[in-house]
């Protein structure tokens, strides 16, 4: 038993850098923007919200400082697809590049002034506490009430992102955008705005998702390489949900079991005998599987008769007087 | 009058197409601006960015060995996107050019190890063929789901690159694992029957470079396949309508995307950079870079063989430039990124024109006029 | 000309009104006034830039030059959020909603509002729409309704958000004669309320009917603006093309050959499982033009594309003289050497490749006749060079990618190259949509020559006028339906009105 409510609770840290991206991701899909820039938006917001966090011990900052590195992104990202027109997949794979360079090049001016490792104050901060009454349930207070403070802001800005879109008029104006900017225009809603706003939202949401993953995947130090591809899973992830930051929620806890499973395989095979085979099973399959299952998820959704959720102006730029 | 509404405005309007000249001086300009831009990143690093491009420069031709290892990058990165770009003219967003460069040298190999004792010519060809079939199915797969359901390709081949990366991760720590090693979960260098000829120095893909440009050529714009390919790019309907079996032809063209990948792939194993040896870091981002260059070289063969140089020097010289200057290597990815960026944003400028709007001025003259 | 003095301020007055589109003048120093209270036809050509000027109104387009004064303050007028502001509301012609969305969301959310969506806006819009008396659900997704509904949603959008001008384009186009009336009786109520309208329109009987000014723009000019109640269609008409013009069109009579297209039972299905043509039989003889009417989306789109073979077919059977062609792809229908050729109504989505050049949109059907791996251009050069002589296409040389030229000599360019193919059937879809009185009379002309070498035309129309004289027999499709077949010679407008609503089928007018 124990076996599995640790599994369920390293899924659920696993799975929250992806609900933060793919959260991200969803506000700015809606907008109409397809940024595939996820990767090098998290990067900004590692290196981001790890800085800050280093130099002021405050986390508060940290974190504000990663949305606003996450934003940085978008902005450029924003600028050359809403107000230039460029092509949105090609922007967005060289905002990966760029973001990606950002965070190693300071990165490695970081490590080179000495191990960058996270106060005591900050880890105390950022550890796994118990939540009190709650936290003392059995099985579900250690798995849902036990985590540490950025799981929770994930969920709540994932909760938030949700009522936004189904119960506000700005979230339904953004629906309008993203579905037809023409006629979201004729109503009078400021297009390019509303594209501009939610893709800097949706950038600061990445960032702040970037800096879960130095902050507490990384164990209190730097690491280059951090992000490691979890902004192409947030990206596919979003089709997972299908463009509802609710549904991300359970999407991102089913891709974060997959990732944690490689290192418990071995507990499950130990505790449960029929489960014997699973030690067996070489790593890389298990890092894979979040991949293939993507790859699985993309081309049955795709099988759905009646389409799919995506905006549907998603991936093409709005100039208003093309005839 | 009420001139209360008196504003000066801007706004955009599209402009009549330029000529070709016009165009190509607009991009030279862009680069150059591209490079003030990275410039002023420089500055801002306490580095004279003159001196900085200057080491770029030189520094990536200083040397024989450094423009072998300049060729090195150009190779690889060109022939991918002569890959990419075959797809990208259909409008087949393949964004999957990492894993199947990655799939390329996976085939090859396998042909390498498996067919160990062949002479070299025949088993440099097996490899090749080996990693066009192999790499083009890889990436026909994700041409066939989007044919048979409409599938989103660039989603779907992105997240076939982790596959392939893993594939290699798989194969090193599995079958392919190199007993020699000594515990160490590395894959074994190639036998040497299996390495690329060299030729004036270097590895013979320079020689493949210039076939491929040629063929490329040719293939895009004199050819029945590549006439479809524009059709199917231009309007899938279209395409239809004139009779062209518009799956057939996304399929076979994705086949052949994928495999010019693949042989990028084949060849950068089989070669002197690698010391022919297959690594889970074998395709390190080329697949992606590859892609935007592409897109720069605005999917015209010579437009990607001087983007391909272009970023070539980039990177070479800033790992040249950066011990110089006591950088970090990510300089190159930074000063990349920034040139992506004014140059993506340049392309504004030749498809649309800013128009301040003297309204008023205007319906001035048109009193004066009237009166 | 009348003035009405106790209105001093127009709703709208344009002075000198330009805007290009690269090198094409769409507007020409245009000068054009509404009052309040008042109903102005525009009225002019396809192409004639009605819809560009009031795009201009709407925040659309920005004008190159000129002034636009609303209510007698000169405005600039950025986005349609600044006509919002100023009172000014334009139903497009092509609708422009939220298809994901309810009409009652489509409606309110440009208008003001709090935070939140307003739980009660269902019954807001409910209760405003049977204030102008709308039938209207206000809950049904925009998807789900017809275009007489779409149309309806626009304009409570307009009533709404306190538009006091108006702007309608084309807004009979897809509506029955019978929706058309009740439409004009909205516009007559709401002129009485004082507000102002523009009503774009090339139908003469209906400028008659619901103006009182008319303002006449050719090519991009406006040539006059007069008191309906002081004109006739005829003068109306001479205006609008800029010469007398005889307004019959030459119908070529001769023999009807054999049987050359024979469709029997046909049915289709959209993607969404709907019938959109049901249990469809008719005959297409050699040297005859067969119309085919029907209001906008009746199924004449997916006709001729099932008669091409671009569309699937669920029941029924297509017959090229004795061979069936039903499930036959464009190629297979080619290779059994039958020459078809199909004139699509998405002329660059379909018809041509908008971003190659004229020659290679030359050789679309034909680049697989030569042997090897290599296209032909000379031939195709060859044929765009007389394709472009003998329709007198415009165009800087032959090198010019069709999306650069005009609509007229777009569609000269896909009608040459169907019929240098020496085809047997011709089947067109709209052949003259956006193009000038003078290309339009080119195209009838080249389809008469087409009759008389023996060849059945299939012939998809939205002018009934036009079909009533140049096609010999019209059959009348509604909601997929062939709700009759009749002779051009023996029929009226007003009947073919009735079999396009199914007011009555054919079988009642032979017991007439």
């Amino acid at each position: 038993m124990n076996t599995i409510v640790n599994f369920m609770f390293a899924a659920i840290k696993a799975g929250t850098p992806l609900l933060f991206g793919t959260t991200g991701e969803i506000v700015t899909q809606k907008s109409g923007n397809m940024n595939l820039g996820v990767e090098g938006l998290m990067y900004m917001g590692a290196f981001g919200g790890f800085f800050i966090a280093y130099k002021t011990d405050n986390l508060f900052l940290a974190m504000i400082s990663a949305a606003l590195f996450g934003m940085l992104g978008a902005l450029i990202y924003s600028f050359l697809v809403i107000t230039l027109k460029a092509n949105q997949n090609v922007t967005g794979l060289a905002l990966t590049t760029f973001g990606t360079g950002f965070a190693s090049f300071f990165g490695e001016m970081l490590i080179e002034g000495g191990s960058p490792k996270l106060s005591q104050k900050m880890t105390e901060l950022l550890s796994e506490k118990p939540i009190p009454v709650l936290g003392e349930i059995p099985f579900i207070g250690k798995i849902l009430f036990s985590h540490n403070i950025l799981v929770y802001l994930a969920i709540v800005i994932a909760l938030i992102v949700w009522a936004y879109m189904r119960f506000t008029r700005p979230g339904m104006k953004l629906k309008a955008v993203g579905e037809n900017p023409a006629a979201a225009d004729a109503m009078g809603i400021n297009v390019d705005i509303t594209k501009y706003v939610h893709t800097l939202i949706g950038g600061a949401i990445c960032g702040m998702g970037g800096a879960y993953i130095s902050l507490i995947n990384g164990n209190g130090i730097w690491n280059n390489g951090c992000v490691n591809g979890q902004g192409w899973i947030s990206v596919a992830l979003v089709i997972f949900a299908s463009w509802s930051s609710a549904k991300a929620i359970f999407g991102s806890l089913i891709f974060g079991a997959f990732t944690v499973f490689q290192v418990r395989a071995n507990d499950f095979a130990s505790e449960f005998a029929f489960l014997s085979f699973l030690s067996k099973i070489p790593n890389a399959i298990y890092v894979m599987l979040p991949f293939v299952i993507t790859a699985g998820v993309l081309i049955v959704s795709s099988m759905r008769s009646g389409g799919s959720d995506q905006p549907a102006s998603c991936g093409t730029n709005y100039y208003r007087e093309e005839r | 009058m009420n001139n209360k509404n008196k504003k000066i405005s801007i706004h955009i309007a599209k402009r009549p197409p330029l000529p070709a000249k016009t165009v190509t001086l607009l991009y030279i300009f862009a680069i150059f601006l591209a490079l003030c831009f990275g410039g002023i990143f420089i500055l801002c690093l306490g580095v004279n960015p003159f001196k900085f491009f200057a080491k770029v420069f030189t520094g990536s031709l200083q040397s024989k060995l450094a423009r072998v290892a300049l060729m090195r990058i150009i190779m690889p990165l060109f022939i991918t996107s002569i890959g990419v770009s075959v797809a990208f003219k259909m409008k087949f967003w393949n964004t999957g050019a990492e894993g199947q460069f990655i799939m390329g040298a996976v085939f090859a190999c396998w042909a390498a190890f498996t067919f160990e004792n062949l002479p070299q010519p025949i088993m440099l060809l097996l490899m090749a063929v080996s990693a066009i079939i192999g790499g083009g199915l890889f990436g026909m797969v994700t041409a066939f789901f989007k044919c048979k359901f409409g599938t989103n390709e660039t989603l779907l081949t992105l997240m076939f690159n982790y596959i392939a990366l893993y594939i290699v991760q798989l194969l090193r720590d599995g079958i392919w694992r190199d007993p020699a090693a000594g515990g160490f979960p590395k894959i074994a260098q190639l036998p040497e029957n299996a390495w690329v000829y060299q030729l004036g120095g270097i590895d013979m893909t320079w020689v493949i470079c210039i076939i491929l440009y040629i063929i490329a050529n040719i293939y895009f714009s004199k050819t029945k396949q590549g006439y479809e390919i524009s059709v199917v790019g231009d309007s899938q309907n279209t395409a239809r309508y004139a009779g062209m079996d518009v799956n057939k032809i996304v399929m076979r063209t994705m086949f052949i995307s994928s495999a010019i990948c693949a042989l990028a792939g084949m060849f950068q194993v089989a070669g002197d950079g690698t010391s022919h040896t297959l690594t889970t870091g074998i395709a390190s981002g080329i697949g992606f870079t590859a892609i935007t260059v592409a897109w720069l070289g605005k999917l015209n063969p010579t437009g990607i063989m001087a983007v391909s140089v272009l970023f070539g020097i980039l990177e070479k010289g800033c790992g040249v430039a950066k011990s110089t200057f006591n950088l970090s290597p990510a300089v190159a990815d930074i000063l990349q990124g920034i040139i992506l960026f004014v140059i993506l944003g340049f392309d504004f400028v030749i498809t649309y024109k800013i128009v301040f709007d003297k309204k008023n001025a205007n319906a001035e003259e048109k009193k004066g006029e009237n009166a | 000309m009348t003035i009405d003095n106790t209105n001093t301020n127009y709703a709208i007055e344009l002075k000198g009104i330009c805007k290009s589109f690269g090198t094409v003048k769409a507007n020409d120093n245009i000068d054009l006034t509404v009052r309040f209270g008042e109903i102005l036809a525009l009225l002019g050509e396809n192409g004639s830039g009605k819809t560009t000027l009031m795009n201009m109104l709407s925040g659309i387009y920005h004008p190159d030059g000129g002034s636009i004064y609303v209510d007698g303050n000169e405005v600039s007028i950025q986005s349609p959020e600044d006509a919002k502001r100023l009172g000014i509301g334009m139903v497009h012609q092509h609708f422009k909603l939220v298809d994901v969305m309810t009409a009652a969301d489509n409606i309110t959310l440009g208008g003001k509002g709090g935070l939140f969506v307003k739980k009660d806006r269902f019954k807001e819009i409910k209760e405003l729409s049977e204030k102008y008396s709308f039938e209207l659900d206000p809950e049904k997704l925009v998807m789900n309704m017809s275009v007489s509904e779409k149309q309806t949603v626009e304009i409570l959008k307009l009533m709404y958000n306190g538009a006091r001008i108006l702007i309608l384009d084309e807004p009979t186009a897809v509506l029955t004669p019978q929706e058309t009336e009740k439409l004009f009786d909205i516009l007559r109520n709401m002129k009485k309320e004082g507000c102002a309208i523009i009503i774009i329109t090339h139908k003469l009987n209906e400028v008659m009917s619901i103006s009182d000014r008319v303002t006449i723009l050719h090519k991009g000019k406006s040539v006059q603006t007069v008191n309906t109640a002081e004109t006739n269609p005829n003068e109306l008409t001479e205006l609008m093309v800029g010469h007398p013009m005889q307004l019959s069109i030459r119908r070529v009579e001769c023999e009807k050959g054999e049987n050359i297209l024979h469709v029997h039972n046909l049915t289709l299905e959209n993607s969404d499982g709907a019938e959109v043509i049901k249990k469809l039989s008719f005959d297409l003889y050699e040297g005859e033009i067969l119309g085919v009417a029907g209001v906008a989306g009746s199924g004449q789109k997916e006709l001729c594309e099932a008669i091409a073979g671009l569309y699937p077919i669920k029941k029924g059977a297509v017959l090229y003289r004795d061979m069936n062609i039903e499930g036959k792809t464009p190629r297979e229908i080619i290779d059994l050497g039958i020459s078809m050729s199909f004139i699509p109504e998405d002329r660059l989505g379909m018809g041509l490749a908008a971003s190659l050049d004229i020659v290679d949109n030359m050789m679309l059907k034909t680049y697989r006749d030569k042997k090897g791996i290599f296209v032909d251009r000379v031939t195709a050069e060859e044929l765009a060079n007389k394709v472009v002589e003998e329709l007198e296409v415009k165009t800087p040389d032959v090198h010019t990618p069709v999306r650069q030229l005009s609509g007229g000599n777009v569609q000269k360019v896909l009608l040459g190259r169907e019929i240098a193919a020496d085809p047997s059937v011709i089947i067109t879809a709209y052949a003259v949509r956006g193009l000038d009185i003078n290309s339009s009379y080119t195209i009838y002309d080249a389809l008469n020559e087409q009759k008389e070498r023996g060849v059945g035309v299939l012939f998809i129309g939205e002018d009934l006028d036009v079909m009533l004289e140049l096609c010999d027999r019209i059959m009348v499709l509604c909601h997929g339906q062939c709700s009759g077949i009749v002779e051009a010679k023996e029929t009226t407008k007003e009947y073919l009105g009735l079999l396009m609503t199914a007011s009555v089928t054919e079988g009642e007018n032979d017991e007439q």
